[in-house]
């Protein structure tokens, strides 16, 4: 069976920044549902650009409160970074409230990338759950920028109701395009609501892609991540071709402090985007 | 021309089911449509068909005091629709009603009902059938309950 060479996920290169944050102020704040939002950021330190590959992830920091981790869902092509978020916990909660003009501090990038080159002449499938669309994001747009590579690329995603649905703007775009398959699913409906009604994992078997030839990537809760990989499987995808980006407790993103240690990997060194062959036994161990 | 037992034939939950067998369901089928918003059946309704759909979309809908229907899930081409004609009293639980444009396939419960009585081992096939799809619908009914993506508390 045709399937991405072993060689991937590779390890991330050492971020230029990992130990000390980079000044970004805020071009725009947008409010994408009612607890999540977006940063979009410039970087204002004047050094050099940052690069970034889809799936990986930086720590940001708001002064005087705290740092989290936080994907990167920019499109790699555009000059802003940007992060989308909901607003959780202590750090998040104070991210939402600040305004076009604030200073953030930015550590990174870090971790592992989604095996957009290496999927070339694949089709490519995307399942995203929830927040799980914005790691994926940046993928789907490096997929986009070199579509021609691609067999049939289709993109699931998933949330809780209707309004819980991230980057419509974008996602009605995507539907309008003829070289991409959108499907939409939600797990409650609201009134008018005329869209599909289920979990993301229903939709995978009627999916049009060859299974032997098909690099899966998918990003949501991780209870999700495993039906939607076990429904692949059952299409004949094979588990060195499915790909999950996984969350853990980063802090310091260059496997020093051990926080996040899931088994014999550090989820910001070695993660966070996994091929599924190798957590699938991890991910259902209660003992991590 | 596409023949009823040809459709049946091709579709995955009549998959490897024997000639004759294929030959006795057909006996049963019929073509339908269903316009967009159009009624497919109401809870409490005798169940007395189910539905192979070909194309288009239908919701499960319950109907809420106060909050009108509430779509439970939806189902779309390639979907069985129906399975309460399999257990008595033989009546729906939910509503059916088309999202948009829909066609399927017909199938007479009452008269797949007798066939079964009167041989079992076509009763089993379906209930395998059938069995299978409820394992389906109930994992992913866990699922969505599960509430996955909101908020930990």
């Amino acid at each position: 069976m045709a399937s991405v060479p072993d060689i991937f996920v590779k390890p991330a290169p050492v971020a230029p920044h990992a130990m000390f944050p980079r000044m970004y102020v805020i071009q725009q704040v947008r409010k994408e549902t009612a607890d999540t939002f977006t940063l979009v950021l410039e970087d204002r330190s004047g050094g050099p650009k940052i690069k970034f590959a889809p799936g990986q992830f930086n720590m940001v920091y708001v002064f005087g409160v705290g740092e989290i981790p936080i994907s990167i869902s920019s499109d790699p092509a555009s000059s802003v970074l940007v992060h989308t978020t909901r607003a959780v916990g202590t750090v998040t909660r104070v991210m939402a409230g600040l305004r076009r003009g604030d200073a953030v501090g930015i550590r990174g990038p870090f971790g592992t990338v989604w095996p957009v080159h290496e999927a070339h002449g694949h089709d490519i499938v995307i399942v995203a759950g929830g927040i799980g669309l914005a790691p994926l994001r940046s993928a789907l747009y490096e997929v986009l920028s070199q579509r021609e590579a691609f067999g049939k690329v289709v993109l699931l995603y998933g949330t809780r109701t209707p309004s819980d649905i991230l980057f419509r703007e974008e996602l009605e775009q995507w539907r309008a395009r003829f070289d991409l398959e959108v499907y939409v699913t939600v797990d409650r409906a609201q009134p008018g609501w005329r869209g599909n009604v289920g979990v993301v994992t229903t939709l995978i078997h009627k999916l049009p892609f060859d299974p032997q030839k098909t690099t899966a990537m998918i990003c949501g809760p991780e209870i999700m991540m495993r039906f939607a990989a076990l429904e692949l499987q059952k299409r004949g995808v094979g588990p060195d071709s499915i790909y999950l980006s996984l969350e853990r407790n980063m802090k310091c993103g260059i496997g020093l402090c051990g926080h996040c240690q899931f088994g014999p990997y550090f989820v910001c060194k070695d993660g966070p985007v996994f091929r599924y062959s190798r957590v699938k036994d991890l991910l259902v161990k209660r003992e991590i | 021309m596409e023949t009823l037992e040809r459709i049946l034939g091709e579709h995955p939950f009549f998959q490897n089911l024997d000639e004759p067998y294929l030959q006795l369901v057909t006996g049963c089928a019929s073509n339908v449509r269903f316009e967009p918003d159009a009624c497919i059946f109401r809870e409490g309704e005798e169940a007395n068909q189910f539905y192979l759909i070909r194309q288009g979309r239908v919701a499960l809908q319950i109907l809420a005091p106060d909050r009108g229907p509430i779509t439970v899930e939806t189902l779309e081409e390639g979907d069985i629709l129906g399975w309460s004609w399999l257990i008595p009293p033989y009546n729906w639980h939910f509503d059916a009603r088309a999202l948009e444009l829909t066609r399927a396939i017909a199938l007479d419960a009452k008269c797949l009902r007798r066939k079964c009585e009167e041989d079992h081992n076509l009763g089993y096939e379906l209930l395998k059938r059938f069995g299978h799809i409820m394992e389906q619908r109930l994992s992913s009914t866990r699922l969505q309950l599960l509430d996955m993506y909101g908020v930990r508390s």
